[in-house]
This record gives structure tokens, C-alpha cells and sequence, in this order.
């Protein structure tokens, strides 16, 4: 088994841990952070196929990898302003007594 | 080097599962940082340095800064809700569906033709990349940078609510 | 200690080399290099365990003769055995645990801290040959370092279970978060001068003299200056030094986030405040003041490693200088410096920075106009930032007590 399929089962793994943690909690921080771990498990593939990959162009690997931590800080902040304003409303954050816009 | 990729791996697995399947959330959130952690030691082993310093420094350094004090600010008062019948339900089918998941990626993995010649790292130093940055990727990064300014203006007017202006002391 | 030295210096300047070569230079290949990295990290932790223990009698001996009284003078030749003494009362102190507290994290937050600051430690070039870890990238390792170590405060301030304490950990959170952006800021215009991220390339950018007389290091342009000034500020409150050490004052919340904390961990946390500062000095020195490099040519006989821990000492002292004369800011004083005038005044030095290596070839007589333009840029807006900043005077109200 070569390293570029270990680094992928690797993230593979780390992408179903992330999606079960998403689905099976029911606190909306917990589902945050289990997208959190499924980008982080994208970005392992990335460097993942930087290393072992065809080398054409060396810096692309890294700079996809930069713009994505960007992005995911971004989206985390936004992220946790939500629940924060959710807290606000219905005094806690279980997402199962989040049901005001159901018909 | 296969060893350290795979001590690596299993080290860091084992931390997500263990933050993701925790009752205390903030030790989940902690756990958590270390799998952060060691995902930026797997940059290091790929030898991508910047990324891997990069990692620490958002994930750890202010990720984690920021889902700490969301944490705090939304407590009610120090109760895990103990799992009901319904949550355990859920976490089963979660599992399942997390695991058919796997299986089809472990599956697409193991069966494409991923042959590769041994070789040394791509040796990208930081002036390359910031070359690189500036360069060709120069539209990338104004839309990024206009894409945070934006994402945290509203984070901060989402979490700041509808407060009427209180006007501050002076010093 | 880089292993590829070609050593063409004086004796003084290869003595450490030698003396490394000496202990460990009969060991095959593999082991060589790993013995070679243990005698670097004994010696870099006995040299500033050795100068952490120092400066705190130093500390305590300033203090004193600013305030016109003695300081510790008991034990030993002018109380030189004084931080001995300390480390045993330390160390022979009950270790006490709260009973609701989490052990674990409340152990591992002290430990945790004192990693992430020992582990800046290893980029620092403190001589000419004397950097432990050569990385291209080198300045963003340090500073990510040190944004991880915010994270040890914090689970010091959940893990005793005490409301008090969590309170002060989010406000001392509040704080590093809002100084680590003028930090980074203020160093950004160095990297843009020197084009590297690597701690000797940047050493190595601020060698020679012009004139023969006034050293190339960046403190000695507008934008230098002005980035050196940002970063020591922004270092004390990093450190949570005086005039910024809210979190830690006895006066407010009784030790903030260190209240449960007794005996050797309460030790470890000063350890770890203390060699945050020399790290942070460390890093000053590096980046603003040249490094190890010897400020006029005919003094360059002096070894490289005494330069830089004279450089290094002088910026401790006038840490602890500060901290005897100036009185402590609040939480909202001091968080609205960090937002509405070292940020913005960080990125305008970063455009004076720009226009400065921009025009680097003009001509002798237009060079009197980059200097002057330069300074407007740096001191205008220190100048309208400021004056924003006091807001005046309020009415005078007479409370009675």
C-alpha cells in the first residue's frame, strides 16, 4: 500500500468521523465543529496529492490549502454568530427545540 | 516513514472520535484542537511547513478562541442532556450512514490505479508562494480578503444583536 | 546549533561550537545528530532557566530602589540566592486541588503553557551560528506558538471551577486576542523589507553600515522605529506585563486565572510568563535591532552571542522599567488601544513601509524628501489617532465618600 493511498484513507476516515459527529449531535456546536473536521479532512488531500501527486505546479498544493483555512475561519465565525443569536431567542441551542419555522 | 504517517493517522482519528462521540462539550472542543493539532503534524510530515504553521496558527490560535467563548457565552448551566431513546436512535443511523460513506471511499481508494514513483518533497519555499500569491493568484486572494471582511462584520453584528446605543464611559 | 557551519570567526565566535563538537563529535552519524539536538535544548533551558531566575530578582531589586527601598537583600551577597530560596519554597508547597475542579486540564494547563513558550524558543538566531532550528518560515512558527499558548490560559481559568477565575481567563483571553493583531501587524513591514520569513535571512538583511558608522537595522528607518515601538507594546500586553497585567494583578479577581493554582504550578506559570517575554524579546532583537550583529564595525571582536544578550538584556530592563512607573490600564482602556490605534496605526505603517522600498533608488537630494515624507507618514497619524483617543476631559464631579 503506498503512501498517497494511506494519507487517503486518512483522510477518508477523518471525513466519516466529522460526518457522524455532524449528523448524530444534537448541539449546534458539536455539528460545527464536525464540518470543521470534514474541511480539514478535504485539506488533508490536498496536501496529500501536493506530495505524492504529478509535480507541475509545486506552490499550487499549498496556496489551495491557505485559501481554504481562510474560508473555513470565515465561515466558523459566521457559524458561531448564528448560534450566539439563536441562543438568544430560545434559550439554548439543541437543535431539535429549533422548530419556530416549522409549518 | 510509513510508521510515523501511520501513528500520525490513528493518533488524530482517535482524538475526533473521541471529541465527536464526548457528553463534555468542552472537552470535546479541546479534543478537538488536538486533532487540529495533528493534522498540521501530517503537514509537517508531507513537508508543507507553511500550511502546517498556518494550521496551528488559525485552528488552534483562533478557531478554537472563538468556539470556546460561543461555548461559554451559550451555556444554561452545567447539565449534559442525558441521551433519550430518540438521540440514540439518531446516532445509529448516523453511524451507519457515516460508515456507507466510508466504505465508499475506502472503496474508490483502494480500487483506482494510485501508483506512485517515489520521490522527495516539492521543495516550495515561502517567496515562491508569495510570489505565487501575488501573482497569479492575486484575484483569489482580493475576493478572500473581501470575503472575510464581509463574513465578519455581519458575524459581529449577528452576535451583537439589537442592542439600543449605550454610550460608553470616558477614559 | 546549524550543523553545516563553515567556521571562519575568531575563537570566541566558535566556542560553542567547539565545545558542542567536543562533547558529542565521537558519535557515529545518526546518534551524532540527535545528541546534537539534546545538548542545544539542555543548553537553551539552562541558559534562560538560568536568566528567568535572574530577572526576577533583578525584577524585584529595580522595583525596589525605583521605590526607594532595598529590594531582597537577605539571602545571600545582595539576596543573589533569593530566587533559589523561592524555587524551594515552591517546590515544598502543598499542591492544592479544588474538589470540583477538572483534574486533569488543571494539571495540563500549566504544562501545556510552559511547552508552547519553550517550544518559541527554538528559532531565535543567538549568534552567528548559533540557531537551534533553521525553518524557512521561520517567524510564523514563532508566532504560532504563541497563539496556541492562549488556549493554556484558557483551560487554567475552566479547570478550577471557580466563576472568578473563569471570568479573568476571558478577559485576559479578550486581551491576547485583541494585541495579537497589532503583533503581527508590526512585523509585517519587516518581512516586506527583507523578503524572507526566515530568522538569519532577516539577521542577515540588517548587516553592514552605511557610512561606516550607522547600522543597517531596521529601527533605524521611520517605519522601523515606529513597527519597533507596536511590537514592544503589543509584547507587554502579549505577556500580560505591566501597565497590561490586568489578568494577573492581586488587586483584581484575587490571581485571575491562576487562583487555584499553589505550589510548583503557580512557579510554572511565571516560568512561562517569563520566558514568553524573553521569547518576545528575543524576537525584537531579531527583527528590529539586527540580531547578533555588533552595532558599529570596530566592535565586531565581541562574539555575536554577547551582542544579542546585551541587546536582549536592555529590552528586558526597560520591560521591568515600565512596569515600576507606569500605572496598570483597565479592560476597556486597553482593549480600545489595541482596536483604534495600533491597528490602524500598524497599517499605515505598513503603506509607509511600501512607499519606503519603493523609492529606495531616488537620488541623494530626493532622499531628504523620502526621509521627510516617511516621517509625516509615521508621526500624523500617531498624532490624530492619539487625539481621538483621550476624548478630553469630562466634567468634574465631586463623589462623597
Amino acid at each position: 500500500m503506498n503512501p498517497l493511498e494511506l494519507c487517503l484513507l486518512f483522510s477518508g476516515l477523518l471525513f466519516a468521523v466529522g460526518l457522524a459527529g455532524a449528523l448524530a449531535r444534537s448541539n449546534a456546536i458539536l455539528v460545527l465543529l464536525g464540518i470543521e473536521l470534514m474541511l480539514n479532512s478535504a485539506n488533508l488531500n490536498f496536501i496529500a496529492f501536493w506530495r505524492y501527486g504529478p509535480a507541475n505546479a509545486p506552490a499550487t498544493g499549498v496556496i489551495f490549502v491557505i485559501f481554504s483555512i481562510a474560508v473555513t475561519a470565515a465561515e466558523t465565525a459566521v457559524g458561531l454568530a448564528l448560534v450566539i443569536a439563536i441562543h438568544r431567542h430560545q434559550r439554548g441551542i439543541r437543535l431539535q427545540e429549533s422548530t419556530r419555522l416549522k409549518g | 516513514m510509513n510508521a510515523i504517517l501511520i501513528l500520525t493517522a490513528l493518533g488524530t482519528i482517535g482524538t475526533a472520535i473521541a471529541a465527536m462521540a464526548g457528553r463534555n462539550l468542552l472537552h470535546s472542543v479541546l479534543l478537538l484542537a488536538l486533532t487540529w493539532t495533528g493534522v498540521a503534524v501530517f503537514y509537517l510530515w508531507a513537508g508543507a511547513e507553511f500550511a502546517a504553521f498556518a494550521q496551528v496558527l488559525v485552528y488552534v490560535g483562533a478557531i478554537s478562541m472563538v468556539v470556546l467563548f460561543a461555548v461559554l457565552l451559550t451555556r444554561r448551566s452545567r447539565d449534559d442532556a442525558g441521551s433519550s431513546p430518540a438521540a440514540q436512535g439518531r446516532a445509529l443511523s448516523a453511524i451507519i450512514a457515516a460508515a456507507a460513506v466510508a466504505g465508499v471511499l475506502l472503496g474508490a481508494i483502494l480500487c483506482s490505479p494510485l501508483a506512485t514513483l517515489p520521490r522527495p518533497a516539492p521543495a516550495v519555499s515561502v517567496r515562491q508562494l508569495g510570489e505565487e500569491l501575488m501573482g497569479s493568484y492575486a484575484p483569489a486572494l482580493l475576493v478572500v480578503g473581501v470575503l472575510l471582511t464581509v463574513a465578519l462584520i455581519g458575524a459581529v453584528v449577528l452576535a451583537a444583536g439589537d442592542r439600543t446605543g449605550q454610550p460608553e464611559d470616558n477614559p | 546549533m546549524n550543523p553545516t557551519a563553515t567556521v571562519t570567526d575568531s575563537f570566541l565566535e566558535r566556542a560553542p561550537l567547539l565545545v558542542r563538537d567536543a562533547v558529542t563529535g565521537f558519535l557515529p552519524e545518526p546518534a551524532r545528530w540527535l545528541a546534537n539536538s539534546l545538548v542545544t535544548i539542555i543548553a537553551v533551558l539552562a541558559i534562560f532557566g538560568l536568566l528567568f531566575a535572574f530577572l526576577t530578582l533583578a525584577e524585584r531589586k529595580i522595583l525596589g530602589h525605583v521605590q526607594n527601598r532595598p529590594g531582597p537583600n537577605r539571602t545571600g551577597w545582595f539576596g543573589l540566592l533569593q530566587p533559589f530560596a523561592d524555587g524551594i519554597k515552591m517546590l515544598t508547597k502543598e499542591d492544592i486541588v479544588p474538589r470540583a475542579a477538572d483534574r486533569l486540564l488543571h494539571f495540563l494547563a500549566p504544562v501545556t503553557l510552559l511547552a508552547l513558550s519553550i517550544l518559541t524558543f527554538a528559532v531565535i538566531p543567538y549568534g552567528r551560528h548559533l540557531v537551534p532550528v533553521e525553518l524557512d518560515s521561520a517567524v510564523l512558527y514563532f508566532f504560532a506558538a504563541g497563539a496556541a499558548t492562549e488556549l493554556a490560559i484558557f483551560m487554567a481559568g475552566w479547570a478550577s471551577h471557580n466563576k472568578y477565575a473563569l471570568l479573568a481567563a476571558m478577559r485576559a483571553l479578550a486581551q491576547l486576542i485583541s494585541y495579537e493583531l497589532p503583533l503581527l501587524l508590526s512585523f509585517v513591514p519587516v518581512i516586506l523589507a527583507t523578503g524572507t520569513l526566515s530568522t538569519t535571512g532577516i539577521v542577515a538583511a540588517q548587516a553592514g553600515w552605511k557610512w561606516h558608522v550607522v547600522p543597517h537595522w531596521i529601527v533605524f528607518t521611520p517605519w522601523g522605529a515606529a513597527g519597533f515601538v507596536i511590537f514592544m507594546v503589543s509584547a507587554l500586553a502579549e505577556s500580560n506585563r505591566s501597565p497590561f497585567d490586568l489578568p494577573e494583578a492581586e488587586s483584581e479577581l484575587i490571581a485571575g486565572h491562576l487562583t487555584e493554582y499553589s505550589g510548583f504550578k503557580y512557579a510554572l506559570f511565571f516560568m512561562a510568563e517569563y520566558f514568553g517575554m524573553c521569547a518576545l524579546s528575543g524576537m525584537a532583537v531579531t527583527l528590529f535591532l539586527g540580531g547578533w550583529q555588533a552595532p558599529l564595525p570596530v566592535l565586531e571582536f565581541i562574539p555575536s552571542y554577547v551582542w544579542f544578550a546585551a541587546k536582549l538584556l536592555t529590552l528586558l530592563l526597560g520591560f521591568i522599567w515600565i512596569r515600576a512607573t507606569l500605572p496598570r490600564l483597565r479592560i476597556d482602556q486597553l482593549t480600545r488601544l489595541a482596536w483604534k490605534f495600533l491597528v490602524p496605526l500598524a497599517l499605515v505603517n505598513l503603506g509607509t513601509a511600501a512607499f519606503w522600498s519603493l523609492t529606495s533608488d531616488w537620488s541623494v537630494t530626493l532622499q531628504l524628501l523620502r526621509w521627510a515624507v516617511a516621517l509625516v507618514l509615521v508621526a500624523g497619524p500617531f498624532v490624530l489617532l492619539g487625539r481621538g483617543l483621550t476624548a478630553g476631559l469630562g466634567p468634574r464631579t465631586y463623589r462623597y465618600a
